[in-house]
């Protein structure tokens, strides 16, 4: 496994980031909470692009392996690629049970304005 | 035993099964998934018992999933640490989905499945990332358990929506800095395998291995609610349901805060000196602010909620001393504080059964038994001998003491104090009030009251056999731990 910078393409690393950067800075920022969602999943998604990135190498083709000794330097590393297949999945089911839940809120408040739903609602027993 | 090397899984694979079998059976029988869970439940906790005693007498246990051999597969490991706190894990969640049934059958036939469902998703996922020893697999139980709770404290409705959508927010992200955290230290050794990580770490590059900590701890931190990045949990667990408040309060923090010890104290251990005092300060910090904040609520679940924002900073205090006597102590605490808010949220949910909320000074002598068991538990939260809270606060300051740190010390103590006043507070009106009159009995369902009755003798008994658990299990997890 290569490290950081030493064989590797380094600029995904800095597209990462700063994806990262801007996914925790909507978050954060937003006070609407589907915009916060929105913020979340770019910083998920910028993650995966760094464990990808880790996996590139210059001139490295798909790792499928050929009968007889193989050199690693030639094939991308595939581990990173099989960890976020299930990050994915993760990623997915977080934002299904994020969006039932947003859909309850603008259901019982109309609104996904975070100072609309911090309120008790006109209704409050 | 025949098949006794597959132990370290079955705790993990029953409650897994029992999760894909609820919804099932809730299309034939939708009221006898309580019965499923509990023998689930039941199962997993005999099963985890029968793999802490089998580390007691054979030593640490190994099992490489699918037949994969670690480094290379996902390896789940039962060492002393790990098998202790799966069977706190379990044997609590046995007791809490025993007590659940009433209230939860009482929301209908359509959404009890779905509840049982979640529930053992949700504890397989907290027991899977105990077992596990592998970092990547730890993300996945973590998230795994984390998905299954959000949806359970939104099935609350109303401000339980928001309460559970904040939760995800920083649950997520959280995971994500843990994830960010793996990568690094993936990048910087090649492996995943704890053990096989640990023991490369020493030729990794510096920037990316403290860099892979940072990310990692704090994402733990995130997750066992450390303060001050505890926002999520006084909102969570005080709109919850009252059951999946009493299911998830006890565990799910413990759980974060294993991983935390173990990828702290056994994993990065040449980078945990400075992150140790960061450790102390925030757990001292906490006991403080958490206890200050549990004193000023007005509604008895969030003065229980804060209290363990409080008590969970006894657990960070003492991995932060790091000596083996502390590290004794957060083990002990623990245990001890999972029984006794177990109790004490059961106890919450038998008063919120009766209707009308539950306003600190709800608890009253209409309900004698319920209210007997709940200050068994909150003598625990003080740390009154002989209960197992006053044993864990006596080693957490040993630890103090004997690592010269006078001011962790009166931390420890004053923790104590406050812990007083608030479960003071909590239970009030048993002293000066009188019972507010109902129409019939209002004691709890005899299934409650008996699962309260076990976690009520189990808050002493914790206390009683506190040294065979510390010799059989504690200390030798502490003093691999430490080093010494």
């Amino acid at each position: 496994m290569a490290s950081l910078g030493s064989g590797t393409v380094s600029a995904p690393y800095a597209v990462a980031i700063a994806l990262l950067m801007l996914g925790l800075y909507t978050m954060v920022a937003h006070r609407n909470l589907l915009k916060k969602f929105v913020g979340m999943t770019i910083f998920q998604t910028a993650i995966i692009l760094f464990f990808l990135a880790l996996s590139a190498k210059r001139d490295a083709t798909l790792p499928i392996l050929p009968e007889g000794p193989v050199d690693a330097r030639l094939y991308v590393n595939p581990l990173p690629h099989a960890l976020m297949l299930t990050a994915i999945v993760v990623m997915v089911a977080t934002a299904g049970v994020a969006l039932a839940i947003l859909i309850r809120l603008y259901a019982r408040y109309g609104s996904l304005e975070e100072e609309a739903i911090v309120e008790p609602p006109p209704e409050a027993r | 035993m025949p098949g006794g090397e597959q132990l370290p899984i079955l705790p993990v694979a029953v409650l897994l099964t029992a999760a894909v079998l609820a919804p099932i059976v809730g299309l034939v029988a939708p009221r006898a998934t309580w019965g499923l869970a509990v023998l689930g439940g039941g199962v997993a906790a005999v099963t985890a018992l029968a793999g802490a005693l089998r580390v007691v007498a054979h030593g640490p246990q190994r099992y490489a999933v699918g037949g994969w051999p670690p480094p290379w597969g996902i390896e789940v490991v039962l060492d002393p640490l790990s098998a202790f706190t799966a069977a706190v894990v379990t044997g609590v969640t046995a007791v809490t989905l025993l007590t659940s049934g009433p209230a939860v059958l009482a929301t209908g036939d359509a959404r009890a499945p779905t509840f049982y469902a979640l529930a053992l998703l949700a504890e397989g996922g907290l027991v899977g990332l105990v077992v596990s020893g592998d970092l990547f697999n730890v993300f996945v139980f973590l998230e795994l358990a984390a998905i299954a709770s959000y949806a359970l404290v939104a099935s609350g409705g109303g401000p339980a929506l928001a309460a559970a959508f904040r939760y995800l927010l920083l649950g997520t992200v959280g995971a994500s800095f843990y994830l960010l955290g793996v990568g690094l230290l993936y990048a910087a050794t090649g492996t995943l395998n704890m053990a096989d990580l640990a023991a490369r770490l020493a030729d990794a590059a510096r920037p990316l291995v403290a860099g892979g900590a940072a990310f990692v701890l704090v994402g733990l931190a995130i997750k066992m609610a450390l303060f001050p990045l505890h926002a999520w949990l006084p909102e969570a667990y005080t709109h919850a349901p009252a059951p999946v408040a009493a299911l998830l309060a006890p565990v799910a923090t413990k759980a974060a805060a294993y991983a935390l010890a173990r990828v702290l104290l056994e994993v990065l251990r040449p980078e945990a000196p400075p992150v140790g005092a960061l450790l102390t300060a925030a757990g001292s910090a906490a006991i403080l602010v958490g206890g200050l904040q549990a004193l000023r609520q007005t509604d008895g679940r969030r003065l229980l909620a804060y209290s363990s924002v409080s008590q969970l900073g006894y657990v960070a205090l003492g991995l932060g001393l790091g000596t083996p006597v502390a590290l004794v102590g957060a083990y002990l605490q623990v245990l001890a504080h999972a029984v006794a808010k177990a109790a004490l949220f059961v106890a919450a949910g038998a008063v919120a059964a009766r209707g009308g909320g539950v306003r600190v000074g709800a608890l009253d002598r209409a309900m004698p038994r319920t209210a007997a068991c709940a200050v068994a538990a909150g003598l625990s939260m003080v740390g009154v001998p002989p209960t197992g809270g006053f044993f864990a606060k006596w080693y957490l300051l040993q630890g103090a003491l004997e690592a010269a740190q006078p001011l962790v010390a009166a931390v420890v103590l004053g923790g104590s104090l406050l812990a007083a006043g608030y479960v003071y507070r909590f239970t009030e009106r048993l002293w000066v009030g009188t019972a507010t009159p109902t129409a019939g009995d209002p004691e709890a369902p005899a299934c409650v009251l008996a699962g309260l009755v076990a976690l009520a003798v189990a808050v002493v008994g914790v206390g009683l056999g506190n040294a065979v658990i510390v010799e059989r299990l504690l200390l030798p997890a502490a003093r691999g731990a430490a080093g010494g």
